[in-house]
Parts: C-alpha cells; structure tokens; sequence
C-alpha cells in the first residue's frame, strides 16, 4: 500500500470570526466549534482555550491528544469506522496538520486522565509540550454514566478534529513523504536479503474505559490482525482509554506511531518492514493465551526474522508482553520489546510485574514512579479539583505552594511504551 | 566558597611502597599528602577540591583483620571529617578492590560520608558492594587510571555537594539495583529499531533492562484441619468500605487498609467498593464479594466448614505500588494475622 | 505481598486471573479466578448462580489450603 503523507505546519492558533487556514496559522471560530463538539446530547458544553509551547499553562484532565488530518485522495475518510465510514485507509494521499493537536479535557472519568505543563520541568516529559494545543474542556450532561461521557467527550474530540483537518484541504502541504509497503511476494523479490520485520503492537484492550478501537471495532473483541502500517498512520486505530496518563496511547501517537515511522525509516535499507500486527490484552486469562498464540502464529506464517513488540499500560498487560515475547522467540524470531517500569519512587523495586529470559532485548520508557515536583502554573485549562486522585497522585500531592509532588504516572505521554520519547531508566 | 575536603584510600602498590611482599604494610595516615593516583586526583579536582589527606593500608593487612582495620579506618576517616571519602580505584586487584568497597560503603553508612570507589566489574569487591555504595566501572588494569579519575571526580564533587546523581550510564557506576531516570539521546522507537537490527546480524546489543531473578519461599505445609482454622482475607484489589476512608491511592499506593467485618455478611454496593485505579471498577463496586468473597466464607463459617473468618481484612491496590511496598505491607499484616491465630489465608488479586 | 505471609509461616493461597504473574511473583499455592475486573464473580450470571461459582472458587482455595506442596502449583 501506498501513503503520500503531505505535512501543513501550523505555527500558531488564533481564535476569530472565520476559520480558517493562512500562512500556518489556523483561525478557528469558538462558535463554530462549540457547534460540531455539542452535536452530543450527552455534553452540557464544551469551552475551548489556545495553550502554546512555552506558555505557563497547565491543562488537566486530559484525556486524549488528537492531530486533525483530512484524507484527500484514496479509500476512506479520517477516524474510518468512527467518525468516515468503514472502508480501508492508508493508500492515496492524506494532509497533517503537523506542530499542533486538539486535546480533550474534563471532568474526570476514572483515575487516570493526565497532566500536560506546557512549560517549566513537566513539559519536557510529555511531547505535547512541544505543540500549539486547542484544548476542549467537555462538561458532561446532568446523571449521565461515566462510560457514556467518556464516548461523548472522545467523539467530540474526533469531530473537532475532522473539522479542523477539513479547513486544510485546499492548502498546498510544505511537504510530503510517500510510505510504501510491499505484499508477501513483491517483498520476497524486491528485498531477497533483507529481514523480514514486523511491528507488533498490543493494544490496550482492558474493559470500560480502558480500550483502544480498530476501525470502529473495540480491540477487546479482536483477534490479533494483520495492517498494513500506513492504515495506522491513516487513523485506522484510535485510543479510548483512560489507563495511566504516562504510558498509555493518545490517539495522536497511534497516528504518528514512532515505531512504524522508524521502522519505516529502514524500509529497503536494512529491513523489509512487512507489515503491522495488532493485538490485545484482555482481562481474561484465555483471551491472553489466545492472543499471544495467534500473534505468535502470524509472526510464523509470514516468515518473519525480527519483531518489535510494543506494550500500553502496565501491571497485567506485562504478561501479555513476556507471553508475546516468549512465543515470538520460541518461533526462532528474534524480538525487541518496548516497555516501561513501576520500579518505586526510589527505584529499588521490581519494574515490571512479569519477567523472562527470553526478554532480552528490552526498551525502557523509564520509571514511572520516579517523583517531580510541577511548579504552580499560572493558567489552569480545565481544573486542579481531581489532581490528587488521578493514578500517580496521593492526598499529599497539593503542595502550598501550588506546586505538586507528583510521579511521573501524571503526565501525559511520559513513558510512553511505543518509544515516543527520550526518556529512559538505568 | 572553602574547597571540598577529600580522603583518599589507596593500597601499598599504588603507595609505592612495594607490591605483594609489602602487602602486610599497616593503616598508615598522611594527613596534608597526595599520594600516587592521589596527583591525578587533585589534578583533576583543580580549585573545587582538595585531598586533605590519604590513608594507606596494606591488601592482606586489610583483608586479614577486615573488622579491625575496617573500625580503625572508620575512626580516621571521622576525626578528618571530609566532604566525600575516596577509595581505589581498585581496577581488577581483587583484595584492594574488596578493601576500597568495603571502606567506601562503611564510611557512607556509618559515618553518613558520601563515598565512591571504582573497579573493574569482574572484581569480587563490585558485586559485593555495588547496591550499597557508587562504584565507578574501570578497566582492568591501572592502564585504565585517567578514564577511571576522569568518572570518579565528577561524581565525587556531586555527592560531595549534595546534588542529584544521574543514571549509571551517565555517570560510569555500575548498576545496583536502583532504577534512574534519564533522557537519551534517540526517542525509544529508534533505539528499539537499532537494538533489532543488531540482534538480527547477531552483533552485540545491551539491553535497557535485565531480566530480573526472582526469590522463592517455600510452601507451607497444608492446613490439617479447616473446621478448626481461622481463615483470613487479603486483597490487591483495593477493596474499601464505601468512600475509601483511609484514602488508599488508584495507583501506586503508600499504605494497605485494615477494616473490622465484624458482623458484615456480605459487601453490598452501599457498603464497599474499590479504590483500584487499574481496571474496570464497575463489578466490583456493585458487588465487592466478587473480589473479596465475604459472603461465602461466612456461610462457610456458619456450616462448620471453616474455624472462622477472621474479623479483620487487609486490602491495598496492586496497581502500580511498588513491589518493596507491598513487601513492608504484608510482612507488617502478617505479623499481625500471626498474633491474632489466623491459620490460612486467602489472598485474592484483580 | 504472597510470599511475605508465606514467609511469616501462614498457608497462603492465591486467587488470580493472571496465574503467571503469580507463578513469576513466587505464590506457591495458586487458584485461577473469572476475570481481572471480577475474579470471584461473573455479572452475566444470574445471583444466585454467581454466588455458586464464587463458592466453588473459594471450595477450590480451601482445597489448595488442606494441600500438601512440592513447588509452585496451578490447582485448575
């Protein structure tokens, strides 16, 4: 399949009477948006505020963190199966509006929604410091469920999202970057010596409020699956869940997943990137074994020399990681696997809740125990009234101050498990 | 600002007092001198430190009499009160790479002295001491002297100053078991791609994280008779009386609860939930018996299956709390449910 | 936490889901359970058969108790 990805740079958001795309900037209008994000019966109102990098500015809850694209040419249509209709993404040619992100935000629904500091010490632990954010606080409507406002508050957010990539349409992209893969065979011919290699990504599939959906379809439900990794940079898979702030996928690092772009990097130089395969990791112990079976299985069919294997979240989901690992080496297929670690706030403890030998080649997202004290920001977008009961808090966590002592469990994207920073544990 | 005391530790070699037939040489004190690799120290410490002064011990006179010299070195070391202590480096000198980690963790622990040594990692004296005391990682022989001093001095001035110490790889110790946080130079994903290509032409790759040994306990003999035990229940699952009053944390948390079922036939919806941060929490906050089964043990209970429940549960969240804090939780319970004559217990995870 | 009762000399048995993280965590006496979100309890069952499945879990604990181990066991 073919993707020719056409990056628009947006440099600044300004709120005005139009929307609108002009010389990076992108100009939106609070009433238009308010009008796409209350579509849901489920939300009350939705307020929308402008954090730049930079800027002393703390935005919590956060819930996810989503890159507008338009799709222009080819199959399909952005969010296919959740906001386009289900048809297959990742050929023809797609526009990113690249250096920002809509970020929802709100109530909180579980324990687990995040903290993203655009400036001071906790912003260079999440890489959504680094972007022009149009963050949507959602209010949710009177004596509705958790899960319910979880969906109101995610399709909201993909709307906005759609909306915004919409406005870019007719702009000339500054750049654009072709991803291609071959099929079984045409790998075969065109890459006689090279490494078969794929990207194996677990996806974190652990119930209400901890899922991650494939075009439309709850990963719960799935068996593991083939891709081909440009459906992934198409919007195939987008997050729904509420896990840890700091290792769980926001639907932007599915879309810019950095294992595919890097692989993708060594596509026809010192690896045949095959493809993309997609698993679970479920609450079930069957569902464990079943998955890890059938991945391991794939990876055997489609002759595979090497894997990355990809975690999200922690604690269960780690003995999916070693089962995966260990079935995939078992088939002879040597296996690197990205992870991070629960070591203590003093780094003593054991990191991850399961363990093998086979597990030899390990990449770390960091300790996500290990505490940062978050200086007080000047501007809060959404509020501080959940701060100190989201996961990687405690009742201790309000200095003051105003500053809080926290783990880095709170931020946003810090240990994330698909390699996306540079964090890392020794 | 006065300059950083220094004490220097060295054998009878690097003394220049004479190699093996000399090593019986006595713990010697020479306050105001820097000896041997002590030049290159102080070079390389420049304004910032100064080693006030350098205490000589012979290898076997050491290793001989450990308890004793060790003390006598202690006292030294105290009475000249510096800054940070010191010792070797040792390179791949078995008896001095011993003596030096022996030196340096004791001076750290007893005398509250930040320390550093430095050694080979195949000395017996690294894996001995390298969770108790930074050692710098060094070649095996003394060619290696300047990369050693260069690694050694920058760490010395940070613990002598009190400042934070980075990961083992930026500073040259060798790992103890204690996980540090640091940035990297290329984000994960690439680093991973990296590592599988290395695998993948069999060149030498290090992993970020060895896989851990886990310690085993051996199995209790069975219980001989039910009907006359007292059983209890244990949880991860973060089962709590309804409103968590003791505010265990979702993820990560610091203290375990102990709650009173005195009574309580079973947990209703009213009356208990969860306060676990890592799964769903929906069942278990309709029904907590499906996480603590309360209901059933005491209709085990009333049929003589069972001595008794024990009136107390203990319950924390598994969810990211530390494995070194669940530890101190249940040895502390544990002596508990000890003292109070529970037979058996039950523990039960999400 | 397992390993520290079975340390302070107490019969321990472990109700889990994820049996191998209890087999890596070093529980020597170890009974599978239903569900992570639910380990003694099903809600697509009716009460009363839920109650039953829950007894039958806690029947199997019991037995696992009254059991005389080598090494680590699964008691499916």
């Amino acid at each position: 399949m073919r993707l020719e990805m056409g990056h628009i740079y947006i440099k600044d958001i300004q709120f005005s009477e139009k929307s609108k795309i002009e010389d990076g900037t992108l100009y939106v209008s609070k009433e238009d948006l308010k009008e796409v994000a209350i579509e849901d019966e489920k939300l009350k109102s939705v307020s929308f505020d402008i954090a730049r990098p930079g800027e002393s500015v703390r935005i919590t809850p956060v819930k996810d963190v989503i890159e507008p694209r338009v799709k222009v040419s080819g199959n399909g249509g952005v969010f296919p199966g959740v906001i386009s209709k289900v048809d297959t993404v990742g050929s023809g040619r797609t526009y990113a509006l690249k250096g920002m992100a809509v970020v929802t935000a709100g109530k909180i629904v579980g324990f687990q929604e995040g903290i993203i500091d655009m400036s001071g010490p906790g912003a260079d632990y999440t890489p959504f410091s680094k972007l022009c954010n149009l963050v949507m606080v959602c209010e949710p409507a009177d004596d509705i469920k958790p899960h319910d406002y979880e969906a109101a508050v995610r399709f909201a957010g993909f709307r906005i999202a759609a909306y915004i990539g919409e406005l870019a349409r007719q702009t000339t992209p500054n750049d654009i970057k072709v991803y291609e893969t071959c099929t079984f065979k045409e790998g075969l011919e065109k890459y006689p010596g090279l490494p078969r290699v794929a990207y194996v990504q677990m996806l974190q599939s652990q119930g209400l409020l901890h899922d991650t959906y494939v075009y439309g379809v709850d990963a719960k439900k799935i068996l593991p699956t083939i891709l081909s990794p440009t459906e992934t940079m198409d919007g195939a898979i987008v997050s729904g869940n509420c896990v840890s702030a700091c290792d769980k996928n926001p639907t932007y690092v599915h879309q810019n997943n950095p294992v595919v772009e890097d692989l993708f990097a060594q596509h026809g130089k010192k690896l045949n990137f095959v493809c993309q395969i997609i698993t679970n990791e479920n609450v079930y112990l069957a569902d464990k074994m079943r998955s890890s079976d059938w991945t391991a299985k794939l990876c055997k069919m489609l002759d595979l020399d090497g894997v990355i294997v990809s975690q999200e979240g922690f604690g269960n989901p780690d003995t999916d990681l070693i089962m995966n690992c260990k079935k995939i080496e078992a088939e002879g297929i040597k296996t690197v696997i990205i992870t991070d670690e629960y070591a203590g706030r003093d780094g003593k403890s054991q990191s991850l809740a399961d363990a093998d030998a086979a597990a030899d080649a390990v990449v770390t997202g960091g300790n996500a125990n290990e505490v940062i004290i978050l200086p007080k920001m000047e501007k809060v977008i959404g509020t501080l009234d959940y701060v100190t009961k989201i996961a990687g808090a405690s009742e201790d966590t309000l200095h003051e101050d105003g500053s809080l002592e926290v783990e880095l469990q709170v931020i946003t994207g810090a240990t994330n498990e698909t390699g996306f920073n540079k964090l890392s544990a020794r | 600002m006065s300059k950083i005391k220094v004490v220097h530790y060295i054998n009878q070699f690097f003394a220049n007092i004479g190699g093996e037939e000399k090593a019986d040489y006595p713990v010697t004190l020479r306050k105001g001198e820097v000896v041997g690799p002590g030049m290159a120290f102080a070079s390389s410490f420049g304004d910032e430190a100064e080693i006030i002064a350098t205490i000589v011990c012979g290898d076997s006179y050491f290793n001989e009499n450990i308890d004793k010299t060790k003390a006598e070195i202690l006292s030294l070391v105290k009475d000249l009160s510096p800054d940070v202590f010191v010792a070797g480096p040792a390179f791949n000198a078995g008896r001095y790479g011993v003596a030096c980690a022996t030196l340096a963790a004791a001076v750290q622990e007893e005398l509250g002295i930040p320390s550093v040594t430095g050694m080979y990692e195949e000395n017996p004296g690294a894996d001995m001491f390298k969770d108790k005391v930074y050692i710098i990682s060094t070649k095996n022989n003394a060619a290696g002297m300047r990369d050693a001093v260069k690694k050694i001095v920058p760490l010395a001035l940070k613990l002598a100053k009190g400042e934070k110490i980075g990961a083992s790889i930026e500073e040259g110790y060798m790992p103890g078991g204690r996980r540090v946080n640091f940035f990297e130079e290329k984000r994960g994903s690439e680093r991973a791609v990296e590592m599988l290509i290395k695998k993948l032409e069999d060149e030498k790759f290090i992993t970020e994280f060895p896989m851990p040994d886990f310690d085993r306990v051996e199995p209790n003999p069975a219980v001989l008779d039910l009907a006359h035990t007292k059983v209890a229940l244990v949880t991860s699952g973060g089962i709590v009386p309804k409103g968590n009053p003791d505010h265990i944390e979702s993820s990560s948390a610091s203290h375990y609860g102990e709650y009173d079922i005195t009574g309580v036939d079973d947990l209703t919806e009213s009356t208990y939930e969860t306060a676990h941060g890592g799964y769903d929490p929906v069942y278990a906050n309709e029904d907590a018996d499906r996480v603590l089964p309360v209901d059933v043990l005491r209709d085990m209970e009333r049929e003589g299956v069972i001595g008794s429940l024990h009136n107390k549960f203990y319950t924390t969240t598994g969810n990211g709390t530390a494995v070194a804090s669940a530890k101190a939780f249940a040895a502390e319970f544990a002596a508990k449910l000890t003292e109070d004559g529970v037979g058996a217990v039950i523990l039960t995870s999400t | 936490m397992v390993k520290e009762i079975e340390r302070a000399g107490i019969p321990v048995v472990h109700i889990c889901t994820v049996t191998p993280i209890s087999m890596t965590v070093g529980a020597n006496r170890i009974v599978p359970a239903v569900a992570i979100p639910h380990p003694l309890g099903n809600p697509a069952l009716d009460r009363n058969e839920e109650k039953a499945l829950r007894r039958h879990i806690v029947e199997k604990a019991l037995k696992a108790l009254s059991t005389d181990v080598k090494g680590q066991t699964v008691f499916d």
